[in-house]
């Protein structure tokens, strides 16, 4: 069992209040998934020729200041790739840098620098945070009440399948501005593993879900729908899903051909609500009003900004 | 212990009981249901999607439920009347063993699961897999329904107002469902059968009692076992 929650707003009126809206729809879904937690959180984009690095430092010394290390490791960055690295934001566990979008340089210096760090999210709109423990805590270890944006998922996992580590917690953003967040379980992941490691696209989990981010991923980068990339999710995996997938324009909901994992969706005129249980939105403006509906089975919902 | 309030009584009933969920807990809702004298009338106020309402009371309570509520309501119940004038989450009354619960809207997945006695009436449309197992109970939906329904239900009555979806009626033992609209496909082992007038009798009275007046029972079409996957055969075909 797994929790998941989206906001996507349609208007401009609640972008301030993105952290304070999302913070208490996941923290209701902690009876779905008390042992890990993450977000992705989209905003206004940084320039055109740059990404924000959504970065994990596993070797943060508890002693040292952690904005001098990060800012330290950006002038570092910086002289590295000849182009400037700044940091938007310190988070406890490492930093959003914003640097070029050339990815695979950004993450080879990254790594040649501190072998400790992870990029768990990039792209010029989003920011990825994902960690091990009540979402309670982690929400307010990262400050999400201050987190500002268009739209927004979270996810809070009870792990069935495989280890409850950072890795292995949602949302999987394997390409620019990509999400996904999964509850269900795939049964057939290690074959679908082993073919997109022969077209050289390699997961760095053992996770079910990070599978169907990257076959999702993959479809993208080929030119395909998210809608297009969730059909091809139904023909080329098997197992139980509800799957909350987001691109910096579309957020889109799927559930499997049975239908076996819950998700309520609420629509107003100002924002579209996803949630595994209806009670996880009862704390958004205007949720008495809202036309509220269950997705049907294999039924692919895709709003776009 | 929150608010637990009681309101002026109305004409020819006793006190109404106002129990707040933005003040209660589950638990205490649950404990204060319990402990009423059978015949009181209660009204669950804020709801806003609270699972695990009503469950598991054995006296004749008139439990109105003032809003959208979550999971398994009014689950386990032996006798109480509940109305949630709302829509519902999954399973709604799993396990009913006598009384009734109404909803007005819709009720997500599982509705009436198990059910082994009892009255069941949704207003609104179910969503996948309505009546799966049932057991004796009696569920009338209104509008349609969603596939799977009726699965593996071994007795009771299931009517569907609207529409049915995929698979009705999958794997069917002893009960019998009857749909007034269409049906997107029948299920392994289910069959369409002629309708007697027994079945009309069955129908009206399970629509008089719904408060239905959109279904004619000489018009819908009844849905059975075909008595193919009834026995599971260890030795067929020596393959087990």
């Amino acid at each position: 069992m797994c929790g998941i929650v989206g906001l996507h707003l349609k208007t401009e009126r609640h972008h301030d209040a993105l952290g304070r809206l999302l913070s208490p729809m996941l923290d209701c879904l902690e009876t779905r998934g008390p042992d890990s937690a993450g977000l992705a959180i989209y905003s206004e984009p940084v320039p055109v020729g740059s990404f924000r690095y959504s970065v994990r430092i596993d070797g943060l010394d508890p002693d040292a200041d952690t904005k001098t290390v990060v800012t330290t490791l950006a002038l570092e960055l910086s002289q590295d790739l000849g182009s400037p690295v700044t940091c938007e934001r310190v988070r406890p566990d490492g930093a959003v840098l914003i640097a070029s979008d050339r990815v695979r340089e950004v993450t080879s210096r990254l790594a040649e620098r501190r072998p400790d760090a992870t990029v768990v999210g990039f792209g010029r709109h989003i920011e990825v945070v994902k960690d091990v423990g009540r979402p309670r805590d982690i929400l307010r270890r990262h400050e999400i009440d201050d987190r500002t944006g268009y739209q927004g998922v979270g996810h809070t996992r009870m792990a069935t399948e495989s280890a409850v580590t950072t890795d292995h917690s949602h949302p999987f953003a394997p390409n620019a501005d990509l999400a996904l967040v999964h509850n269900g379980s795939f049964s057939n992941h290690a074959t679908v593993r082993r073919r997109l490691a022969q077209s050289g696209i390699r997961c760095v989990t053992d996770n079910d879900s990070e599978v169907a981010a990257r076959l999702i991923g993959r479809e993208v980068d080929s030119g395909a729908t998210l809608e297009t990339a969730l059909k091809t999710v139904g023909q080329e995996m098997d197992g139980f899903y509800t799957l909350l997938v987001t691109t910096a324009r579309e957020f889109a909901v799927v559930r499997d051909s049975f239908a076996c994992k819950p998700l309520v969706v609420a629509e107003t005129d100002e924002y579209v609500a996803v949630t595994s249980e209806y009670i996880a939105m009862t704390s958004l403006p205007g949720i008495g009003s809202a036309r509220v509906f269950e997705p049907t089975p294999g039924e692919i919902h895709v709003w776009e900004r | 212990m929150g608010t637990v309030t009681e309101t002026a009584p109305e004409a020819g009933l006793e006190n109404t009981l106002e129990l707040d969920c933005a003040t209660l807990s589950t638990r205490e809702v649950n404990t204060a249901l319990r402990e009423l004298p059978a015949r009181s009338r209660v009204r669950i106020v804020n709801p806003r999607g609270r699972h695990n309402l009503a469950v598991a009371l054995d006296q004749e309570l008139d439990i109105e439920i003032a809003g959208h509520a979550g999971y398994f309501i009014g689950g386990l119940c032996d006798g109480p009347s509940i109305t949630v004038d709302g829509f519902v989450g999954w399973s709604l009354a799993e396990n009913l063993m006598s009384g009734t619960v109404r909803v007005r809207g819709n009720a997500s997945e599982c509705c009436g699961a198990t059910g082994h006695g009892g009255l069941i009436v949704v207003h609104g449309d179910t969503s996948s897999r309505a009546g799966i197992s049932l057991k004796g109970a009696e569920l009338a939906v209104g509008g349609d329904v969603g596939h799977m329904s009726g699965f593996m239900a071994q007795a009771g009555t299931i009517l569907v107002g609207g529409n049915a979806g995929d698979a009705l009626g999958d794997s069917l033992y002893e009960a019998v469902i009857y749909v007034a609209g269409s049906i997107a496909s029948l299920g392994s082992d289910a069959q369409v059968e002629d309708l007697t007038q027994e079945d009309v009798d069955r129908v009206r009275s399970l629509v008089e009692r719904a408060g239905f007046d959109h279904i004619s029972p000489e018009d819908v079409t009844r849905v059975a076992s075909a008595k193919h996957l009834y026995n599971f055969d260890a030795l067929k075909e020596q393959k087990y």
